[in-house]
């Protein structure tokens, strides 16, 4: 089983430096990160199509960049499978001959047995003869990673390749992936910005910002539970809120907080900290539910009362601003909005189950 | 007509054709790839004679291949007659003046092409030079024929370059151009048309093939 292990300092710009300590492993790893974190840097790096000022970069034994003794493999012998965000399969060529493209050590006669066995791994034998502009979106993210794997990579990069198709699609696409892999056990690193993708994909997330790694391990650990307000943001909990901690209930392994600058209480579950010391609590905008009367008889500990400030609609979502004495951002159904009838300006109750509720520092 | 104008013509001009296609492609790949801050230096030489009148060219480049200068006395020493006043000169002169028209269209085509297919094809283990001719060379086919057509028809044309450092010989240095401007200067209008029709035929003829073979400016892209 080889390990990709990379430790990479590179400049990106002037006040922008990566700077990351990875080990993937054999099978999925998701690299997620939102746009500029230096998600794209990371892989180019590794694939040795740009040099890190510093650091060192291995595929089990096998060094491909050591900044120390001057080890910089060129990324023709790096034998690193790379897919591209927009593919670059090569137009002028039909996906037989893109496949065969990285072969051209072998006789053809075993060129075009390798071609046919990852074409029937990836379902693309009736395409062999198009061109790229004649394949649909997923057609083509299937060329481009037969053409990839095709030449046996110690390690499979993917940079954001499936952003562009619809899930099911999508999961296709990795399920013949991850068929494909079983055997080999490659270390696959994927790029994305989408946390959806992370918890469809990938067994183990790595999570970038500003260059950094933010977190690491299972993704209902990592973007579940976050532990970093920035990471919290980064995952979706739009209502990051300072408060203050009241009281504890250690039978209930809860406790009661006071939003700062308001009297509105958050029963929230327990995490460390001491009455009267401060606290971030990060709520996702989806989690909370939205009453138009006074909810009675149900289980959930925070009914808080406000009134609609905001309401825009982007796309299937319509984002409102809830003012309680602290502002709230909920997200809504179209569907719902409408035949609760909120506009701006009605009174509102916002619920908001304990567990909906995450300490973050 | 001056059939042995047009002859020694269309020699000179395929000949600077196929010298500046071998010494345009590396040229325009550098221009196009090198990230060295004094790129734009070379681009500026190489883009001269797009605005040097012809006889300052001429004039430099007499000076250069003259018989007291060093590259002058070289020839002469290699091959025993100077470079003046020769083919061989002109054909020198022709590349300098045509570079421009050769280089631009292909590194225009080159800087289209998408890098990260250049990477890619790095990335599936080829080397730079299997890199140019599977992947960037087929993709710029169009800058790469520009080029060669624009040089030919820009060496069939030119005057002044020739006039300053080829002369007037017949058989060696007399092009068509200049043929046209003798028979014009001894008011034989009547050929001197002839040849410059023959000239204007044959130019639009070349252009009108290879921009068929080449362009589809009216179609529209599939996706």
């Amino acid at each position: 089983m080889t390990t990709l292990r990379a430790v990479i300092r590179a400049r990106v710009s002037a006040d922008f430096l990566l700077d990351v300590d990875l080990a993937v492993e054999p099978g999925i790893t998701m690299l997620f990160g939102a746009s500029g974190s230096g998600k794209t840097t990371v892989l180019r790096c590794l694939a040795g199509l740009r040099t890190p000022e510093s650091g060192r970069i291995t595929i089990g034994d096998r060094v491909l960049f050591a900044a120390d003794t001057g080890v910089d493999v060129p990324p023709q012998q790096r034998n690193v499978g790379y897919v591209f965000q927009q593919l670059a399969l090569f137009p002028h060529l039909t996906v037989e001959q893109n496949i065969h493209y990285g072969l051209s050590a072998l006789d053809q006669d075993t060129r075009r047995a390798r071609s046919r066995e990852i074409a029937a791994s990836f379902r693309i034998e009736p395409l062999l003869q198009r061109r790229p502009d004649q394949l649909s979106g997923g057609e083509r993210q299937r060329a481009a990673l037969a053409r990839s794997l095709v030449t046996n990579p110690q390690v499979l990069l993917l940079d954001e390749p499936l952003s562009a198709l619809d899930h099911a699609s999508q999961s296709r696409i990795i399920e013949d992936l991850r068929n494909w892999n079983a055997a080999r056990g490659i270390p696959i690193l994927y790029v994305t910005h989408s946390h959806r993708e992370v918890f469809a994909l990938g067994a183990r997330v790595i999570v970038l910002e500003r260059g950094t790694v933010l977190a690491d391990g299972l993704p209902e650990h990592v973007l579940e539970a976050p532990e970093q307000e920035s990471l919290a943001r980064l995952t979706g909990h739009e209502n990051v809120l300072d408060a203050v901690v009241e009281s504890i209930r250690p039978d209930a392994a809860t406790m009661q907080c006071r939003l700062s600058r308001s009297d509105v209480e958050l029963e929230v579950p327990r995490a460390k900290g001491e009455p009267g010391s401060s606290v971030r609590i990060a709520i996702r905008a989806g989690d909370i539910l939205l009453a138009t009367e006074p909810p009675r008889g149900i289980s959930a500990r925070n009914v808080i009362a406000g009134t609609i400030g905001a309401l825009r609609r982007e796309g299937a979502t319509v984002i409102l601003q809830v003012d309680t004495g602290v502002p709230f951002e909920v997200h809504v159904t179209p569907g719902a909005s409408e035949s609760l009838g909120l506009a701006v300006g009605r009174p509102v109750w916002l619920v908001i189950k304990t567990h909906s509720c995450r300490t973050v520092v | 007509m001056d059939w042995q104008a047009i002859g020694l013509s269309v020699r000179l001009a395929t000949l600077v054709c196929a010298i500046l296609l071998i010494l345009g492609l590396p040229i325009a790949y550098w221009l196009t790839f090198s990230r060295r801050r004094w790129t734009f230096l070379v681009e500026s030489v190489v883009a001269l004679p797009l605005v040097l009148p012809p006889t300052v060219l001429g004039f430099y480049v007499l000076m250069a291949i003259g018989a007291r200068s060093p590259v002058g006395r070289a020839w002469e020493h290699w091959t025993g007659h100077g470079l003046a006043f020769t083919f061989e000169g002109l054909v020198l002169a022709s590349i300098l003046y045509s570079l421009p028209f050769a280089v631009q269209p292909i590194a225009a085509a080159f800087s289209q092409v998408d890098v990260s297919l250049l990477e890619a094809s790095a990335l599936l283990g080829s080397s730079r030079w299997r890199t140019f001719t599977r992947v960037l060379a087929p993709l710029s086919l169009q800058g790469i024929i520009t080029g060669a057509v624009l040089s030919f028809a820009h060496t069939l044309g030119e005057f002044g370059v020739v006039l300053m450092v080829g002369g007037n010989l017949p058989g060696v240095t007399r092009t068509v151009s200049i043929a046209i401007y003798d028979q014009v200067q001894g008011f034989d209008y009547a050929a001197a048309n002839a040849t410059a029709l023959l000239l204007l035929v044959f130019s639009f003829a070349v252009l009108s093939v290879v921009y068929g073979l080449t362009r589809k400016p009216w179609s529209v892209t599939r996706s």
